[in-house]
């Protein structure tokens, strides 16, 4: 089934101008419908309200981290199929192993190229 | 005396002292006790009371010799004055280098723009161009969490040196402003880039020479 590039996609990152790097990378891969959250709480409250094809968050985010927002969507019955893909800083193994432990569905470690993130997203979503 | 008083006096003293000065008793007041009470002692002294004496005024010795090591480092100093300093000017740099990247970011976007307008060849040929620029902004996200954790960590420092010079009984109050900067001559207009709080502009720095004319 081809990709629906129009899928709504969340980027979920404390840093602003990563939220802008990332956001034009999908642009660049035909993905313009893109919202954006600071951290795991907004997200959540995000992901609750609009139904989104794909999530890429990040870590290290206060209040919520990105492996806590990847739990709470894990546990959720209503949000646990979103696909999930992490990108951090975070490349220690227990960081790896823990987060697919809670499910995420891929794994970007920053600093990261385009050609990375299209490779770990058709790996999610398929191939586009 | 025997064992058994040696212990009651210590006590008596030791509960006197922490009524007066609380729980943090400076050394010195250690030494006093222990030197009263070897002094006061009747009858012959034994071996072990001797013995007991002797370590402890090594001990004495000892913490002494400590606290006027921690002291020459000069705790008050590198709380007031260094740490803070390095703290601020590692919060300018990531903000420096976040105002930079999103200088660089609006112009990518730009180039965005205008490739759309000059049709698809161009437009696909700058968005491989501007990728690159994205990619390599990564760097600022990076950077700054590094430099997040070398703040961190110094502000762990500063908690550890300020328990220490408390636990030894040094003075640990704010030093002067006079006190914080002690250099002179030359070397006081040595001070690098300032603090954009700090810093004067373009503008004020021509207003100012403007005004010797």
């Amino acid at each position: 089934m081809a990709v629906d590039l129009n899928m709504k996609v969340l980027i979920v990152d404390d840093y602003k101008t990563m939220l802008r790097i990332i956001g034009n990378l999908l642009k660049q891969l035909g993905f313009t419908n893109v919202d954006e959250a600071t951290d795991g709480s907004m997200a959540l409250s995000k992901m609750r309200q609009t139904s989104y094809g794909l999530v890429i968050s990040d870590w290290n985010m206060e209040p919520m981290t990105g492996y806590q927002l990847l739990k709470e969507v894990r546990a959720d019955e209503a949000l646990k199929k979103t696909p999930f893909i992490m990108v951090t800083a975070e490349s220690k193994t227990e960081n790896v192993v823990a987060a697919k432990q809670a499910g995420v569905n891929n794994y970007i470690v920053k600093p990261f190229n385009a050609a990375t993130l299209k490779t770990k997203m058709s790996a999610v979503l398929g191939p586009f | 005396m025997n064992a058994l008083e040696n212990s009651r006096k210590i006590s008596e003293r030791v509960e006197t002292l922490r009524e007066e000065l609380g729980e943090t008793v400076g050394i010195e007041e250690v030494a006093e006790v222990v030197e009263s009470l070897m002094t006061t002692m009747q009858g012959d002294i034994s071996a072990v009371e001797l013995e007991m004496h002797e370590e402890i005024r090594k001990l004495v010795h000892y913490i002494s010799a400590a606290k006027s090591e921690i002291a020459a480092i000069q705790p008050r100093e590198i709380n007031d004055k260094h740490i803070p300093v390095a703290s601020d000017e590692l919060d300018a740099v990531v903000q420096a280098t976040e105002d930079a990247t999103g200088t660089i970011l609006d112009a990518a976007e730009e180039l965005e723009t205008l490739g759309d307008e000059l049709g698809e060849g161009v437009a696909d040929r700058i968005a491989g161009i501007t990728a690159k620029i994205y990619e390599a902004s990564n760097f600022q996200d990076i950077t700054g969490q590094r430099i997040t954790k070398v703040v961190n960590t110094l502000h762990h420092i500063e908690h550890k040196v300020q328990m220490l010079a408390a636990a030894l009984g040094e003075d640990i109050s704010p030093l002067t402003d006079s006190a914080i900067d002690d250099t002179e001559g030359d070397e006081a207009l040595l001070n690098g880039p300032q603090l954009p709080q700090a810093a004067n502009s373009q503008e004020e720095i021509d207003a100012l020479l403007a005004s010797f004319d």
